[in-house]
């Protein structure tokens, strides 16, 4: 009836809410309602230490055995590691990494061998390391098309913007574009046993080191089950690849963009040092450990160059358990985390029987 | 109050803009002259703010006028125009998500106005043209027009009543739709403007529009042909104002004088200021700091990035290069773009959706309010009233309270207990057991078992017969005058009170219920009024015969004069004024003999706790009477100054007067109202009473209340106390201030922490008393060290438990409220009244609360919430103010600290990225971190939260002290939380980091990426931050298991879904089988269990070595098994020196 008694309240922008004052509500009884009532049932936990310290024994007693078995498994993977950048006059690669130059037509190898001290039972990961790498810059990190990686023609001929500068060259599209595909890392490791003198090749398995999702999904060549090479026509390769795509492996299902390599190294580090799975050496039966103790040369064709950025690079052999790789990280901290709450446990149960009664009275007396 | 007040200032300055003149029927006063019609506005109703057109600007540049927004808008412009780290989704989605919802509620909100506006505007009214009848719609009536309403219809724009049906000249209106009060009001037709309303040929001079619904001043100027135009004067009594009803009349006419947004109704709805709460002032300081946190942690990153770039082969590495346009991009501005970036990047330290959920929190928190069954009244049918859910919370931290005496402390339902006549006690026991009603008590009066004259009695009730507003309600009037008679003769005699009582209820309406009190007093005593008809009062006197009474004027009550009179003529020619009033204002202004006979009963009703009124009367001369008339036409006439020019006639003419006797009323408590008084203190409020009335009969009904105990030493600083010494009025006045900072601050023991007042009853406890003429003595000093008075004052009455201030101007409450509000450490302060002259105060303070009393609706309306008792003014601040209080406190902080650590470890993520702005989560989950996973358990806390049980806070009044002073809202608990919040920043990060020192985490000896570790930190943040809250939280309710575990829940499938595929529309597939990958591994889950219990050990710790306030109370109410007992307990503890009985 009358056009103000709707609130009329000067609002500067600001979300002022009226209250509940419309007439409708003003005649009525509140219904009494559990819940307009704010007396909904209710469970009302209270902490104290009674209830805490059991909990606090139990997580005590539960982590540090767990943190026990995580050290132990820890500590029982092995790994052997070689930084082969050649940053020393003395390393086999030194000349390698002195010499590098984007255009030289020979490859670079270098041989370093290195002794294991232990045989390697079960499966052996090798992985590839990089130090001051930042794999995880934001420049690098979006510098990808994932719509062409993942088999869209047109992002193969039209690549996305983000992917500059590393979208085309010569006027023609990089496949893949981006920083990430053209920094791919392209040394080749092989691993040699050198049983007695000899020299026998250790067999390494370049699949299963991507993630399945990626590998089968995330990941699709452009133009189903076309001829790689003729789907790839028109475009460039990235600028610092030796080959093209279409060209990194002879497997066609291991080739282009579904390359495992490729994938792995398009799942960029979380950190500036960092490992990527490069081959995995499969256990062959069961008499004969995977990797024996004794001599082995790791080969190296030494394409991707760090010096520039003062980086490093490692070859690494894993075992690997139940938990990943070697990380003696968890263990500890489960073992602390286990004895803290076991001695919080203790220091609350002195407390609470020592002044547990003194509290109650002093509750009365106030 | 203020702006009134200017606009009447410069209103003096410009006295051409200070009046209006309008032609009545649109037709030129004088022959000569050609009228220019003035420009007036129309009379369309304009409370919508927006148009279809403007909506979407005029709201959108309302919305961004608050900081927040804008901010908001900012960050989302820089995503927009530099190449940021985030995409402008993550900061424009929620804030387009804000913007939305506000859009949508305001629109709504302005589309109820429209319709409700369009209902008032296209209302068809008649308006008289040229002596034809015209139907219009309303928002076509113009200023001049003349306007014909029937019953029951409402008054389209402010009319100046010209005719009406009614013989008397006279018409009914109910302004309930205005200001409440229910009772019919009568309105006056201007004299003389004639039956013929074609011919009327009149100017209107009035005032300009003013608010002030009862304040009109105009002159009518009537023009007639042959003669001098006439002059009338105009006031309130002749204005009908639009939204009024028309009752009980059949139709009226009516020029329309202030039309559409100049309507008395539209200027009063334009909007009370808005009160900010303190939590408000809290966020702001509090988002300062985070700004700057956000500033300092931008810089840090931009000045390092920089420091780092600086090593070779470091800022563009070979795999890395930088695109053409970046290259050539100026230097200093690539700093400052990075600089933006990381703002951007940031920039979620700053919850975006806080602000919506305080507001939804505080919308939907005061539904409870509304909802509590506890508050509503059966009488009046109705429960507690919420005008504001802005102030929720600052329910909880009142520090002192400023209650209203009449009405809200006592129930004003006045009921007439006795009276003196020429200083004979007249106690009414029984109708039944003498004819006449009289019969005399057996009190502690000297004169025992004597009366007065007869002729004394008879004056002095036919003074209380006469002298006063009352009116008789209609239906007793009109339809069976006879019976209606017959009936309250009948009830008279009736011995049963209940058929009497029911008669009298129906029969009188007055604006004050002392009246009422008064003119059933009077009939009790065989004189009964029957009413007002034309002029003439007729009283049915002891003899069952009719007297007849010419009314010649009221002399108005006023609260300054604090008295009324009327000047009656009786059949016999005698010109007769009656006058009641205060004491104060009545003894000056009669004969000085009288004066000691029933002073001395009227002290001792006071002392009881009565209201006192004295009645007086005097015959006037004929030349006497002819002065009093001309004085005051010529004083209503004036247009200027009317009301000072109508006083000093008044004063003039109560003047040498003679007293008869006093009435006492007595006004009962409240029900509750001294439990609730001492819960109050029990609370740590203080209590301030400010009353108009007496000193005597305040202090009584502070006892009665138990907010002076026995043992209270009182302070007194009256007009009398200042009297006493015979020196100078103001040297006294210092003395005693001095006197009494000595004892009450000086001397008191320092007030111990933790240890209340009430609890420890060694302390003295002091009381204060001040009346309004002394106080304005001490605020207006005219002395320079007057500062030092007030402060001197202002700390006395801050160290005494209950300060009363008794005969205060209505002005006055609201002074001394702004002076409280605005002392050292602005307290925060409420004030709750149920009259009009409880507004000012009601304004004043942090938060107003009316009660839907007897006194209209002034003051609900002017209230942020309304009550119907003050008892449940107890459970209002003690269960609703404490637990909104620390719902959104906690809410708050919990924001602050949600944010922090969900932004510190993408902080700690620039020191591993190269400072490149790489965000550490997914845009998705930035996006919808606020959003979606956290927001919902926050706001079922803040809805739901009883960290103490409603009925332990009700019992336990001392509870309310441990969240005084905003104490969750303070430095330290906002360090603590920042604390923890920078506790669980660094542990998540690092944590993960030390984790990924290997990142081959699968049992396949497969690594995990950088979206990966932001994953299992962003999962391990979700949990925490849930959980973290899942431990503060006291009361689970079904809700609150819902949201929690739905949250968690919604997170992890919406991790999954997000995760499980390809989406078409995003550039990039960041997340695809990220979190299904993440929980492949058995590390992962180990880390993540491992970190969230870490981070919730301090929590769970400090809970267990804190003991929590709630199993305390809970303890108090296990040891104390019924409440009754508990109240008895600290009760006792209270009023130890001397026992009292709780029934009563």
């Amino acid at each position: 009836m009358m056009a103000s008694s709707y609130n009329a309240k000067d609002e500067d922008g600001h979300i002022s809410v009226s209250g509940p004052g419309g007439g409708a509500l003003r005649s009525k009884k509140p219904e009494n309602t559990a819940f307009k009532q704010q007396r909904l049932p209710a469970w009302q936990p209270i902490l104290t230490a009674g209830t805490v310290l059991p909990a606090f024994f139990i997580i005590g007693l539960i982590f540090i055995p767990i943190g026990i078995g995580l050290y132990v498994t820890s500590n029982n993977i092995k790994e052997f590691e070689i930084d082969y950048t050649g940053v020393d006059m003395s390393s086999p690669c030194f000349n390698c990494s002195q010499n590098f130059s984007w255009n030289s037509t020979r490859p670079c190898t270098c041989t370093i061998p290195f002794y294991l001290e232990q045989s390697y039972e079960n499966n052996v990961f090798m992985y590839y390391g990089l130090s001051n790498f930042y794999q995880n810059h934001r420049r690098y990190v979006k510098s990808r098309d994932d719509s062409q990686l993942n088999g869209d023609v047109n992002s193969l001929q039209y690549p996305s913007k983000e992917c500059e500068p590393y979208a085309y060259h010569d006027n023609k599209p990089i496949a893949p574009c981006g920083a990430i595909a053209n920094s791919m890392f392209n040394d080749t490791l092989e691993l040699f046993y050198h049983p007695n003198g000899t020299k026998v090749p250790v067999p390494l398995t370049a699949t299963g080191i991507a993630w399945w999702a990626d590998k089968h999904v995330k990941f699709r060549n452009p133009g189903e089950n076309q001829n790689l090479t003729a789907v790839f026509q028109g475009t460039s390769k990235p600028v610092n690849w030796r080959r093209p795509v279409y060209e990194l492996d002879y497997d066609p299902l291991n080739n282009g963009f579904i390359n495992e390599d490729f994938i792995v190294w398009m799942r960029t580090a979380a950190l500036p040092t960092f490992r990527k799975l490069y081959r995995i050496i499969n256990k062959k039966d069961n008499m004969v450990p995977t990797l024996q103790r004794g001599n082995y040369t790791l080969e190296v064709v030494y394409n991707f160059p760090v010096r520039s950025f003062e980086g490093r690079k490692r070859m690494i052999l894993s075992t690997i358990s139940w938990m990943g790789g070697k990380n003696p990280f968890l263990g500890i901290a489960y073992i602390t985390v286990g004895s803290v709450c076991f001695f919080l446990g203790v220091v609350l149960l002195l407390i609470h029987h020592k002044y547990g009664n003194r509290n109650n009275s002093a509750d009365i007396s106030n | 109050m203020l702006r009134r007040r200017l606009n009447r200032l410069l209103g003096r300055d410009e006295r051409i803009a200070d009046r209006r003149t309008i032609y009545v029927g649109h037709r030129s006063g004088s022959t000569n002259d050609a009228i220019i019609p003035p420009k007036f506005c129309d009379n369309r109703i304009v409370s919508s703010k927006y148009t279809v057109w403007n909506f979407l600007p005029k709201n959108l540049f309302e919305q961004f006028r608050r900081i927040a927004n804008f901010y908001f808008l900012i960050i989302f412009l820089v995503q927009v125009i530099v190449d940021t780290p985030t995409s402008p989704v993550t900061s424009g989605l929620p804030l387009f998500f804000v913007i939305t919802v506000t859009a949508i509620k305001q629109g709504y909100e302005d589309w109820l106005r429209h319709k409700a506006d369009n209902e008032v505007n296209k209302y068809p009214v008649t308006v008289i043209e040229d002596g034809r009848r015209i139907r219009k719609e309303s928002e076509k009536i113009k200023v001049g027009d003349v306007v014909q309403v029937e019953e029951e219809e409402t008054f389209p724009c402010d009319l100046i009543l010209l005719q009406t049906s009614r013989d008397d000249d006279t018409c009914f209106v109910t302004t309930a739709s205005l200001d409440g009060e229910s009772n019919h009001k009568t309105h006056y037709t201007v004299p003389d403007t004639g039956r013929d309303l074609e011919s009327l040929n009149a100017t209107i001079e009035c005032e300009q529009p003013q608010p002030d619904l009862y304040k009109f001043v105009g002159r009518m100027h009537i023009y007639t042909s042959n003669q001098d135009p006439a002059m009338r004067s105009l006031g309130p009594e002749n204005l009908l104002l639009k939204g009024a009803t028309l009752k009980n009349t059949q139709r009226i006419s009516g020029v329309a004088v202030y039309t559409g947004m100049e309507t008395k109704m539209a200027l009063n709805y334009q909007g009370k200021s808005q009160k900010r709460s303190a939590v408000e002032k809290s966020i702001n300081a509090f988002l300062l700091v985070y700004l700057c946190i956000l500033v300092s942690k931008a810089l840090v990153c931009t000045t390092l990035k920089y420091a780092w770039q600086g090593t070779p082969g470091q800022d563009e590495p070979w795999y890395n290069e930088k695109t053409q346009t970046v290259k050539e991009t100026n230097f200093y501005l690539k700093m400052f773009t990075d600089f933006l970036s990381f703002m951007v990047l940031f920039n979620f330290i700053i919850p975006v959706s806080m602000y919506v959920t305080v507001e939804m929190q505080k919308f939907l928190g005061s539904f409870f309010i509304t909802w509590d069954k506890d508050f509503f009244d059966p009488e009046i049918k109705e429960g507690a009233l919420v005008n504001t859910s802005d102030l929720n919370e600052e329910l909880g931290q009142v520090e002192y309270v400023f209650t209203d005496k009449t009405g809200t402390l006592t129930q004003n339902n006045m009921e007439f207990i006795e009276c003196c006549i020429d200083g004979f006690q007249y106690k009414y026991r029984d109708a039944s057991s003498e004819l006449d009603g009289f019969c005399v008590t057996d009190g502690p009066v000297s004169k025992l078992q004597q009366k007065a004259g007869r002729e004394r009695e008879e004056l002095f009730l036919r003074a209380l017969c006469l002298c006063h507003t009352v009116q008789v309600k209609e239906p007793i009037e009109c339809h069976d005058q006879g019976d209606g008679l017959m009936d309250q003769v009948d009830g008279l005699e009736a011995d049963g009170q209940e058929t009497s009582s029911l008669q009298e209820q129906r029969g009188f309406i007055a604006s004050s219920p002392d009246e009422v009190a008064l003119v059933k007093g009077a009939m009790r005593y065989g004189f009964t009024f029957l009413g007002l008809e034309s002029k003439t009062m007729k009283i049915l006197n002891r003899n069952n015969a009719v007297e007849m009474y010419e009314l010649l004027h009221v002399l108005n009550f006023d609260p300054v004069r604090r008295r009324m009179s009327v000047i009656v003529r009786s059949k016999s020619g005698d010109i007769l004024l009656f006058c009641k009033g205060a004491d104060s204002s009545m003894f000056p202004r009669v004969r000085q003999e009288e004066v000691e006979r029933i002073r001395m009963h009227v002290e001792r009703n006071a002392t009881e706790g009565y209201r006192t009124l004295c009645v007086a009367y005097k015959y006037l001369s004929a030349e006497e009477y002819n002065q009093a008339d001309k004085g005051l036409r010529e004083a209503r006439l004036a247009l200027q100054d009317r009301d000072e020019k109508l006083m000093a006639v008044y004063n003039q003419v109560e003047t040498g007067m003679s007293l008869i006797g006093a009435t006492a009323v007595e006004d009962r408590l409240q029900e509750e109202a001294a439990e609730t008084m001492m819960a109050l203190q029990g609370a740590g409020i203080n209590v301030w009473v400010l009353t108009g009335d007496k000193m005597e009969t305040a202090k009584s009904t502070c006892y009665a209340c138990r907010l002076f105990q026995r043992n209270t030493e009182l302070l007194e600083l009256t007009v009398r106390t200042l009297e006493d010494g015979g020196r100078r009025r103001e040297k006294r006045l210092h003395d005693l201030l001095n006197e009494y900072y000595k004892k009450a601050v000086l001397d008191a023991p320092p007030v111990k922490g933790g240890v209340t007042r009430s609890w420890s009853s060694t302390n003295q406890d002091y009381g204060f008393i001040i009346d309004g003429a002394t106080l304005s003595m001490v605020l207006n000093s005219s002395e320079s060290n007057s500062s030092r008075y007030k402060n001197l004052f202002l700390q006395i009455c801050q160290n005494c438990t209950a300060v009363l201030c008794c005969r205060m101007a209505p002005l006055q409450k609201a002074q001394i409220v702004k002076m409280v509000k605005n002392s050292k450490g602005s307290p925060i302060t409420l004030s709750i009244g149920d009259g009009a002259n409880d507004v000012s105060m009601i304004l004043e303070a942090h938060v107003g609360i009316g009660i839907k009393g007897k006194e209209g609706r002034q003051a609900v309306r002017n209230s942020d919430y309304a009550i119907t008792k003050l008892k449940h003014l107890k459970k209002l601040l003690l269960v609703h103010g404490h637990l909104y209080y620390v719902r959104i406190a906690h809410l708050v902080q919990y924001f602050f600290y949600k944010n922090l650590c969900f932004i510190l470890p993408q902080f700690l993520y620039q020191f591993f990225c190269g400072y490149s702005q790489q965000p550490l989560f997914d845009a998705a989950y930035l996006t919808m971190y606020n959003i979606c996973f956290t927001s919902m358990p926050i706001l079922a806390y803040s809805l739901f939260e009883q960290h103490i049980s409603i009925e332990v806070l009700l019992d336990n009044a001392t509870l309310y002290r441990e969240i005084a002073k905003n104490a969750m809202l303070r430095w330290g608990p906002f360090l603590q939380w920042t604390l923890l919040s920078l506790y669980h920043g660094l542990l998540f990060f690092f944590g993960v980091r030390f984790l990924f020192s290997n990142p081959a985490l699968q049992d396949n000896g497969q690594v995990f990426g950088n979206w990966s570790f932001g994953t299992i930190i962003f999962t391990v943040l979700i949990f925490t931050v849930t959980l973290t809250l899942a431990l503060d939280t006291r009361h689970w309710t079904w809700i609150n298991h819902f949201v929690i575990w739905g949250s968690l829940a919604f997170y992890v499938f919406f991790s999954f879904f997000w995760g499980g595929i390809i989406w078409p529309f995003l550039k990039h597939q960041r997340l695809y089988f990220v979190f299904a990958n993440m929980l492949s591994s058995v590390s992962t889950w180990l880390v993540i269990i491992l970190l969230i219990l870490l981070s919730l050990m301090p929590e769970i710790l400090l809970t267990v070595f804190c003991k929590p306030r709630g199993s305390n109370a809970r303890q108090m109410k296990h040891r104390l098994p019924s409440s009754g007992t508990s109240t008895i307990f600290m009760l006792s503890q209270t009023a130890s020196t001397h026992s009292f009985s709780w029934s009563d």
